[in-house]
Protein backbone atom coordinates (compact mmCIF):
# COMPACT_ATOMS: atom_id res chain seq x y z
CA UNK A 1 0.00 0.00 0.00
CA UNK A 2 1.74 3.31 -0.68
CA UNK A 3 0.50 6.45 -0.82
CA UNK A 4 1.07 9.08 -3.53
CA UNK A 5 0.80 13.36 -3.88
CA UNK A 6 -0.84 14.86 -6.58
CA UNK A 7 -0.22 18.50 -7.31
CA UNK A 8 -3.36 19.92 -9.51
CA UNK A 9 -3.19 23.54 -7.75
CA UNK A 10 -4.09 26.20 -10.66
CA UNK A 11 -5.50 23.77 -13.03
CA UNK A 12 -9.21 23.95 -13.76
CA UNK A 13 -11.73 20.66 -14.04
CA UNK A 14 -11.36 18.70 -16.13
CA UNK A 15 -7.48 18.29 -15.82
CA UNK A 16 -7.50 17.19 -11.81
CA UNK A 17 -9.64 14.58 -12.69
CA UNK A 18 -7.20 13.77 -15.91
CA UNK A 19 -4.25 13.85 -13.96
CA UNK A 20 -6.11 12.06 -11.15
CA UNK A 21 -7.05 9.36 -14.11
CA UNK A 22 -3.72 9.01 -15.21
CA UNK A 23 -1.57 8.26 -11.56
CA UNK A 24 -4.29 5.64 -10.69
CA UNK A 25 -3.85 3.94 -13.48
CA UNK A 26 -0.86 2.88 -12.79
CA UNK A 27 -1.40 1.69 -9.22
CA UNK A 28 -2.00 -0.92 -7.09
CA UNK A 29 -5.89 -1.07 -5.27
CA UNK A 30 -5.54 0.02 -1.69
CA UNK A 31 -2.88 2.72 -2.61
CA UNK A 32 -4.25 6.44 -2.19
CA UNK A 33 -3.57 9.41 -3.74
CA UNK A 34 -3.95 12.83 -2.58
CA UNK A 35 -4.74 15.32 -4.96
CA UNK A 36 -4.22 19.04 -4.25
CA UNK A 37 -6.50 21.67 -6.70
CA UNK A 38 -7.54 25.29 -6.09
CA UNK A 39 -9.95 24.71 -8.37
CA UNK A 40 -13.27 24.64 -6.68
CA UNK A 41 -15.26 22.07 -9.61
CA UNK A 42 -12.77 19.31 -8.54
CA UNK A 43 -14.66 18.83 -5.34
CA UNK A 44 -17.72 17.29 -7.55
CA UNK A 45 -15.62 16.03 -10.21
CA UNK A 46 -12.94 14.23 -8.32
CA UNK A 47 -15.65 12.55 -5.97
CA UNK A 48 -17.74 11.53 -9.52
CA UNK A 49 -14.89 10.22 -11.29
CA UNK A 50 -13.75 7.76 -8.41
CA UNK A 51 -17.67 6.48 -8.14
CA UNK A 52 -18.42 6.09 -11.40
CA UNK A 53 -14.58 4.35 -11.39
CA UNK A 54 -14.82 2.25 -8.44
CA UNK A 55 -12.33 4.33 -6.10
CA UNK A 56 -13.41 5.60 -3.06
CA UNK A 57 -12.50 9.08 -1.44
CA UNK A 58 -11.48 8.73 1.82
CA UNK A 59 -10.75 12.38 2.86
CA UNK A 60 -11.81 15.76 1.80
CA UNK A 61 -10.03 18.88 3.44
CA UNK A 62 -10.38 22.96 2.54
CA UNK A 63 -8.34 25.57 3.89
CA UNK A 64 -7.40 29.08 2.39
CA UNK A 65 -8.84 28.47 -1.14
CA UNK A 66 -6.95 25.31 -1.28
CA UNK A 67 -8.59 21.67 -1.44
CA UNK A 68 -7.38 18.20 -0.49
CA UNK A 69 -9.09 15.05 -2.09
CA UNK A 70 -7.75 11.82 -0.95
CA UNK A 71 -8.60 8.72 -3.16
CA UNK A 72 -8.22 4.82 -2.23
CA UNK A 73 -7.84 3.10 -5.31
CA UNK A 74 -10.58 -0.01 -5.96
CA UNK A 75 -10.11 -3.69 -7.49
CA UNK A 76 -11.54 -1.58 -10.26
CA UNK A 77 -9.88 -2.74 -13.57
CA UNK A 78 -10.07 1.06 -14.64
CA UNK B 1 -22.63 -18.22 -24.87
CA UNK B 2 -22.94 -15.33 -26.91
CA UNK B 3 -19.81 -12.81 -26.73
CA UNK B 4 -20.37 -9.52 -24.46
CA UNK B 5 -19.69 -6.77 -27.49
CA UNK B 6 -19.02 -3.67 -26.08
CA UNK B 7 -18.71 0.21 -27.49
CA UNK B 8 -17.37 3.71 -26.72
CA UNK B 9 -19.63 6.26 -26.38
CA UNK B 10 -18.49 10.01 -27.22
CA UNK B 11 -19.66 11.84 -24.24
CA UNK B 12 -20.15 15.25 -24.59
CA UNK B 13 -22.47 15.97 -21.59
CA UNK B 14 -25.19 17.03 -23.47
CA UNK B 15 -28.52 15.41 -24.14
CA UNK B 16 -28.05 13.62 -27.34
CA UNK B 17 -25.05 11.52 -26.39
CA UNK B 18 -26.43 10.64 -23.26
CA UNK B 19 -29.45 9.31 -25.37
CA UNK B 20 -27.31 7.55 -27.45
CA UNK B 21 -25.66 5.87 -25.12
CA UNK B 22 -29.13 4.97 -23.71
CA UNK B 23 -30.10 3.59 -26.54
CA UNK B 24 -27.13 0.84 -26.76
CA UNK B 25 -27.23 0.33 -23.07
CA UNK B 26 -30.77 -1.00 -23.03
CA UNK B 27 -30.03 -3.51 -26.31
CA UNK B 28 -27.93 -5.16 -23.72
CA UNK B 29 -24.40 -3.93 -25.06
CA UNK B 30 -21.49 -3.15 -22.54
CA UNK B 31 -20.73 0.66 -23.06
CA UNK B 32 -17.99 2.71 -21.82
CA UNK B 33 -17.84 6.93 -21.75
CA UNK B 34 -14.69 9.01 -23.52
CA UNK B 35 -14.82 12.39 -23.46
CA UNK B 36 -12.07 14.59 -25.12
CA UNK B 37 -10.63 17.75 -23.45
CA UNK B 38 -9.31 19.82 -25.93
CA UNK B 39 -8.88 23.10 -23.82
CA UNK B 40 -11.18 24.79 -26.09
CA UNK B 41 -13.93 22.95 -23.58
CA UNK B 42 -16.58 25.81 -21.78
CA UNK B 43 -17.14 23.11 -19.04
CA UNK B 44 -17.24 25.21 -15.92
CA UNK B 45 -14.25 26.57 -16.62
CA UNK B 46 -15.57 30.75 -16.64
CA UNK B 47 -17.49 29.36 -13.73
CA UNK B 48 -14.24 28.34 -11.87
CA UNK B 49 -12.44 31.26 -12.67
CA UNK B 50 -15.26 34.27 -11.52
CA UNK B 51 -16.03 34.70 -8.27
CA UNK B 52 -19.76 35.32 -8.27
CA UNK B 53 -20.64 31.90 -9.73
CA UNK B 54 -18.64 29.95 -7.42
CA UNK B 55 -21.71 29.79 -4.69
CA UNK B 56 -23.59 27.99 -7.92
CA UNK B 57 -23.71 24.57 -7.94
CA UNK B 58 -21.19 23.19 -10.45
CA UNK B 59 -20.54 19.69 -11.92
CA UNK B 60 -18.98 18.14 -14.87
CA UNK B 61 -21.71 17.32 -17.06
CA UNK B 62 -19.59 14.04 -18.74
CA UNK B 63 -19.13 12.56 -15.42
CA UNK B 64 -22.58 13.51 -14.26
CA UNK B 65 -23.96 11.66 -17.92
CA UNK B 66 -21.70 9.18 -17.48
CA UNK B 67 -23.12 8.58 -13.47
CA UNK B 68 -26.70 8.81 -13.99
CA UNK B 69 -25.98 6.31 -17.05
CA UNK B 70 -24.18 4.22 -14.60
CA UNK B 71 -21.20 3.53 -17.10
CA UNK B 72 -17.53 4.26 -16.91
CA UNK B 73 -15.97 7.35 -18.48
CA UNK B 74 -12.27 7.89 -19.46
CA UNK B 75 -11.30 11.88 -19.96
CA UNK B 76 -8.61 12.10 -22.20
CA UNK B 77 -6.01 14.40 -22.58
CA UNK B 78 -5.82 15.70 -26.63
CA UNK B 79 -4.59 19.20 -25.68
CA UNK B 80 -1.44 19.06 -27.95
CA UNK B 81 -2.69 16.87 -30.90
CA UNK B 82 -6.04 18.85 -31.02
CA UNK B 83 -4.27 22.30 -32.26
CA UNK B 84 -3.37 20.75 -35.61
CA UNK B 85 -7.09 20.53 -35.44
CA UNK B 86 -7.99 24.07 -34.99
CA UNK B 87 -4.89 25.49 -36.73
CA UNK B 88 -4.71 23.52 -39.99
CA UNK B 89 -8.44 21.93 -40.37
CA UNK B 90 -9.15 20.52 -43.46
CA UNK B 91 -12.44 21.32 -44.31
CA UNK B 92 -12.25 24.83 -42.67
CA UNK B 93 -13.97 26.45 -40.29
CA UNK B 94 -17.30 27.57 -39.51
CA UNK B 95 -19.01 30.91 -38.78
CA UNK B 96 -16.12 31.25 -35.96
CA UNK B 97 -12.74 29.38 -35.86
CA UNK B 98 -14.48 26.42 -35.07
CA UNK B 99 -13.58 23.49 -37.42
CA UNK B 100 -15.99 20.87 -36.66
CA UNK B 101 -16.00 18.39 -39.02
CA UNK B 102 -12.42 18.22 -38.47
CA UNK B 103 -12.75 18.29 -35.10
CA UNK B 104 -15.29 15.31 -34.99
CA UNK B 105 -13.08 13.07 -37.44
CA UNK B 106 -10.52 13.76 -34.96
CA UNK B 107 -12.39 12.56 -32.18
CA UNK B 108 -14.19 9.58 -33.68
CA UNK B 109 -10.41 8.20 -35.32
CA UNK B 110 -9.00 9.26 -31.23
CA UNK B 111 -12.34 6.63 -30.09
CA UNK B 112 -11.56 4.49 -32.89
CA UNK B 113 -7.47 3.85 -31.99
CA UNK B 114 -9.09 3.44 -28.47
CA UNK B 115 -11.75 0.62 -28.96
CA UNK B 116 -8.87 -1.35 -31.03
CA UNK B 117 -6.37 -0.44 -27.97
CA UNK B 118 -9.42 -1.84 -25.69
CA UNK B 119 -10.45 -4.47 -27.47
CA UNK B 120 -14.07 -3.09 -28.02
CA UNK B 121 -16.13 -3.42 -31.39
CA UNK B 122 -18.17 -0.41 -32.27
CA UNK B 123 -18.18 3.66 -31.43
CA UNK B 124 -21.52 5.42 -30.98
CA UNK B 125 -21.79 9.22 -31.39
CA UNK B 126 -25.26 11.64 -30.48
CA UNK B 127 -25.00 12.96 -34.43
CA UNK B 128 -28.35 13.36 -35.43
CA UNK B 129 -28.31 14.31 -39.29
CA UNK B 130 -29.25 18.11 -39.80
CA UNK B 131 -28.46 19.08 -36.11
CA UNK B 132 -25.48 20.92 -36.65
CA UNK B 133 -24.79 23.19 -39.64
CA UNK B 134 -21.18 21.70 -40.50
CA UNK B 135 -20.57 18.51 -38.91
CA UNK B 136 -24.04 16.97 -38.74
CA UNK B 137 -24.77 16.63 -42.36
CA UNK B 138 -26.14 14.29 -44.45
CA UNK B 139 -23.18 14.40 -46.64
CA UNK B 140 -20.66 14.75 -44.01
CA UNK B 141 -21.50 11.83 -42.29
CA UNK B 142 -19.73 9.56 -43.96
CA UNK B 143 -16.80 11.88 -44.27
CA UNK B 144 -16.32 11.17 -40.59
CA UNK B 145 -16.57 7.52 -40.91
CA UNK B 146 -14.32 7.43 -43.88
CA UNK B 147 -11.52 9.64 -42.13
CA UNK B 148 -11.69 8.93 -38.58
CA UNK B 149 -10.84 5.02 -39.97
CA UNK B 150 -13.82 3.98 -37.72
CA UNK B 151 -15.89 3.12 -41.26
CA UNK B 152 -19.15 0.83 -40.27
CA UNK B 153 -17.92 0.37 -36.74
CA UNK B 154 -19.21 4.14 -36.07
CA UNK B 155 -23.14 3.92 -35.37
CA UNK B 156 -25.23 6.90 -34.70
CA UNK B 157 -27.97 5.45 -32.67
CA UNK B 158 -30.72 8.58 -32.73
CA UNK B 159 -30.31 9.07 -36.77
CA UNK B 160 -29.61 5.01 -37.43
CA UNK B 161 -33.09 4.17 -39.27
CA UNK B 162 -32.08 7.03 -41.98
CA UNK B 163 -28.03 5.95 -42.88
CA UNK B 164 -26.97 2.80 -44.24
CA UNK B 165 -26.63 -0.23 -42.33
CA UNK B 166 -23.39 -0.50 -40.10
CA UNK B 167 -21.22 -3.15 -38.62
CA UNK B 168 -23.03 -3.75 -35.67
CA UNK B 169 -26.44 -3.84 -37.33
CA UNK B 170 -25.00 -6.52 -39.75
CA UNK B 171 -23.79 -8.42 -37.10
CA UNK B 172 -26.62 -8.55 -35.27
CA UNK B 173 -25.34 -7.11 -32.28
CA UNK B 174 -28.13 -5.03 -32.47
CA UNK B 175 -31.45 -4.31 -33.29
CA UNK B 176 -31.76 -1.60 -36.40
CA UNK B 177 -35.14 -1.55 -35.88
CA UNK B 178 -34.88 -0.16 -32.19
CA UNK B 179 -32.66 2.62 -33.43
CA UNK B 180 -34.26 6.17 -34.08
CA UNK B 181 -34.36 8.67 -37.23
CA UNK B 182 -34.40 11.66 -35.99
CA UNK B 183 -32.99 14.65 -38.37
CA UNK B 184 -33.18 18.30 -38.50
CA UNK B 185 -31.99 20.61 -36.15
CA UNK B 186 -35.09 20.83 -33.86
CA UNK B 187 -35.05 19.08 -30.07
CA UNK B 188 -38.60 17.65 -30.02
CA UNK B 189 -37.73 14.31 -30.54
CA UNK B 190 -34.73 14.09 -28.22
CA UNK B 191 -36.27 15.90 -25.48
CA UNK B 192 -39.36 13.55 -26.23
CA UNK B 193 -37.41 10.39 -25.94
CA UNK B 194 -35.71 12.03 -22.57
CA UNK B 195 -38.99 11.71 -21.37
CA UNK B 196 -39.99 9.09 -22.35
CA UNK B 197 -36.71 7.11 -20.91
CA UNK B 198 -37.02 9.21 -17.61
CA UNK B 199 -34.42 11.74 -18.26
CA UNK B 200 -35.55 14.67 -16.62
CA UNK B 201 -32.22 16.24 -16.01
CA UNK B 202 -29.61 16.95 -18.36
CA UNK B 203 -27.38 19.97 -19.67
CA UNK B 204 -28.72 22.40 -21.89
CA UNK B 205 -28.37 21.05 -25.36
CA UNK B 206 -25.57 21.40 -27.54
CA UNK B 207 -23.96 23.86 -29.42
CA UNK B 208 -22.44 25.75 -26.22
CA UNK B 209 -20.07 23.84 -24.96
CA UNK B 210 -16.69 24.95 -27.29
CA UNK B 211 -15.05 28.31 -26.92
CA UNK B 212 -14.00 28.55 -30.60
CA UNK B 213 -17.89 28.82 -31.43
CA UNK B 214 -17.67 32.13 -29.60
CA UNK B 215 -17.40 35.00 -31.89
CA UNK B 216 -15.65 37.28 -28.95
CA UNK B 217 -13.36 34.50 -28.35
CA UNK B 218 -12.55 33.65 -31.85
CA UNK B 219 -11.57 37.32 -32.07
CA UNK B 220 -9.53 37.08 -29.21
CA UNK B 221 -7.49 33.89 -31.15
CA UNK B 222 -7.14 34.99 -34.16
CA UNK B 223 -5.20 38.34 -32.95
CA UNK B 224 -3.16 36.64 -30.97
CA UNK B 225 -1.82 34.91 -34.19
CA UNK B 226 -1.88 37.56 -36.01
CA UNK B 227 0.37 39.22 -33.03
CA UNK B 228 2.92 36.28 -32.81
CA UNK B 229 3.26 36.56 -36.92
CA UNK B 230 2.54 32.44 -36.43
CA UNK B 231 -0.31 30.48 -35.41
CA UNK B 232 0.55 28.34 -32.80
CA UNK B 233 -0.47 28.84 -28.99
CA UNK B 234 -0.20 27.00 -25.68
CA UNK B 235 -2.80 25.80 -23.16
CA UNK B 236 -1.87 28.62 -21.06
CA UNK B 237 -2.69 30.88 -24.36
CA UNK B 238 -5.93 29.44 -24.72
CA UNK B 239 -6.73 29.63 -21.30
CA UNK B 240 -5.83 33.23 -20.73
CA UNK B 241 -8.11 33.99 -23.55
CA UNK B 242 -11.49 33.25 -21.53
CA UNK B 243 -10.55 35.31 -18.82
CA UNK B 244 -10.37 39.22 -18.31
CA UNK B 245 -10.85 42.30 -20.54
CA UNK B 246 -8.06 42.39 -23.34
CA UNK B 247 -7.17 45.74 -25.11
CA UNK B 248 -4.39 45.40 -28.15
CA UNK B 249 -3.32 49.59 -28.15
CA UNK B 250 -0.04 49.00 -30.13
CA UNK B 251 0.12 45.16 -32.37
CA UNK B 252 3.20 44.14 -30.50
CA UNK B 253 1.70 44.03 -26.79
CA UNK B 254 -1.56 43.72 -25.08
CA UNK B 255 -3.41 43.60 -21.67
CA UNK B 256 -5.11 41.41 -20.22
CA UNK B 257 -7.11 43.01 -17.20
CA UNK B 258 -9.18 41.37 -14.60
CA UNK B 259 -12.85 41.88 -14.51
CA UNK B 260 -13.40 40.78 -10.64
CA UNK B 261 -11.64 39.33 -7.89
CA UNK B 262 -11.95 35.61 -9.18
CA UNK B 263 -10.61 36.39 -12.29
CA UNK B 264 -7.65 38.72 -10.45
CA UNK B 265 -6.54 35.46 -8.49
CA UNK B 266 -6.43 33.61 -11.62
CA UNK B 267 -4.34 35.85 -13.13
CA UNK B 268 -1.93 36.09 -10.42
CA UNK B 269 -0.98 32.48 -11.13
CA UNK B 270 0.23 33.77 -14.28
CA UNK B 271 1.77 37.14 -13.31
CA UNK B 272 5.55 35.51 -12.92
CA UNK B 273 5.66 34.45 -17.22
CA UNK B 274 4.73 38.24 -17.75
CA UNK B 275 5.17 42.13 -16.60
CA UNK B 276 2.52 43.28 -14.65
CA UNK B 277 0.70 46.02 -13.23
CA UNK B 278 -1.35 46.41 -10.29
CA UNK B 279 -2.35 49.47 -8.72
CA UNK B 280 -1.35 50.78 -5.03
CA UNK B 281 -3.11 53.60 -3.79
CA UNK B 282 -6.56 52.59 -5.29
CA UNK B 283 -7.82 49.21 -5.36
CA UNK B 284 -8.18 47.77 -8.75
CA UNK B 285 -7.09 44.64 -11.89
CA UNK B 286 -3.91 42.62 -11.74
CA UNK B 287 -2.98 43.56 -15.28
CA UNK B 288 -0.98 41.50 -17.39
CA UNK B 289 1.03 42.64 -20.74
CA UNK B 290 1.45 39.76 -22.98
CA UNK B 291 3.90 40.48 -25.79
CA UNK B 292 7.10 42.65 -26.11
CA UNK B 293 6.14 45.48 -24.18
CA UNK B 294 9.25 48.55 -25.23
CA UNK B 295 9.25 51.28 -22.11
CA UNK B 296 6.93 53.61 -23.94
CA UNK B 297 3.97 50.69 -24.10
CA UNK B 298 4.64 49.66 -20.32
CA UNK B 299 3.87 53.52 -19.41
CA UNK B 300 1.03 53.30 -21.74
CA UNK B 301 -0.25 50.37 -20.07
CA UNK B 302 0.14 51.93 -16.40
CA UNK B 303 -2.37 54.50 -17.12
CA UNK B 304 -4.65 52.07 -18.46
CA UNK B 305 -4.56 49.87 -15.41
CA UNK B 306 -4.50 53.47 -13.52
CA UNK B 307 -8.17 53.82 -15.60
CA UNK B 308 -9.35 50.64 -14.72
CA UNK B 309 -9.33 50.92 -10.83
CA UNK B 310 -11.17 53.00 -8.38
CA UNK B 311 -8.77 55.83 -8.79
CA UNK B 312 -9.90 56.09 -12.38
CA UNK B 313 -11.04 59.93 -11.72
CA UNK B 314 -7.76 60.79 -9.48
CA UNK B 315 -5.50 63.27 -10.77
CA UNK B 316 -2.63 60.23 -9.75
CA UNK B 317 -2.76 57.15 -9.02
CA UNK B 318 0.34 54.85 -7.72
CA UNK B 319 1.09 51.64 -9.54
CA UNK B 320 3.85 48.89 -9.06
CA UNK B 321 5.09 47.83 -12.21
CA UNK B 322 6.55 44.48 -12.15
CA UNK B 323 8.48 43.66 -16.04
CA UNK B 324 9.37 40.48 -16.43
CA UNK B 325 12.22 39.22 -15.00
CA UNK B 326 12.71 42.64 -13.04
CA UNK B 327 12.77 44.06 -9.72
CA UNK B 328 9.12 45.98 -8.94
CA UNK B 329 9.27 49.77 -8.95
CA UNK B 330 6.72 52.46 -7.85
CA UNK B 331 5.42 55.22 -9.82
CA UNK B 332 2.56 57.59 -10.32
CA UNK B 333 0.49 57.82 -13.56
CA UNK B 334 -2.36 59.87 -14.49
CA UNK B 335 -4.97 57.00 -15.31
CA UNK B 336 -5.89 57.59 -19.19
CA UNK B 337 -9.42 59.26 -19.91
CA UNK B 338 -11.78 56.77 -21.11
CA UNK B 339 -11.66 59.08 -24.35
CA UNK B 340 -8.62 58.61 -25.61
CA UNK B 341 -9.08 54.73 -25.53
CA UNK B 342 -10.81 53.92 -29.00
CA UNK B 343 -13.25 51.12 -29.01
CA UNK B 344 -10.57 49.21 -31.77
CA UNK B 345 -7.85 48.60 -28.62
CA UNK B 346 -10.63 46.06 -27.12
CA UNK B 347 -10.48 42.82 -28.47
Amino acid sequence: MSHYELDARRMLCPMPVIKTQNLVATLKPGDTVEVFCTDHGALNDVPAWSRINGHEVIATRESDGEISITVRVGDSDG
Amino acid sequence: MSTQRKALSLISGGLDSMLATRVILDQGIHVEGVNFFTGFCVEGHTHAIRKKDRAKPKRNNALWVAETLGIKLHIVDVIDEYKDVVINPKHGYGSNMNPCLDCKCFMVRKAHEWIQAHNFDFIITGEVIGQRPMSQRRDTMPVIQRESGAEDRLLRPLCGKNLPETLPEREGWIDRERLYGFSGRGRKPQIALAREMGIEDYAQPSGGCCFLTDEAYSHKLTDLWQARGERRYELDDIMLLKVGRHLRPRPNFKLIIGREEGENNFLEGYRKQFTHIRTLSHPGPLVLLDGEPGADDIALAARIAARFSKGRDAEQVEVEITPLGAEARREHVAPMPSGEMPQEWYL
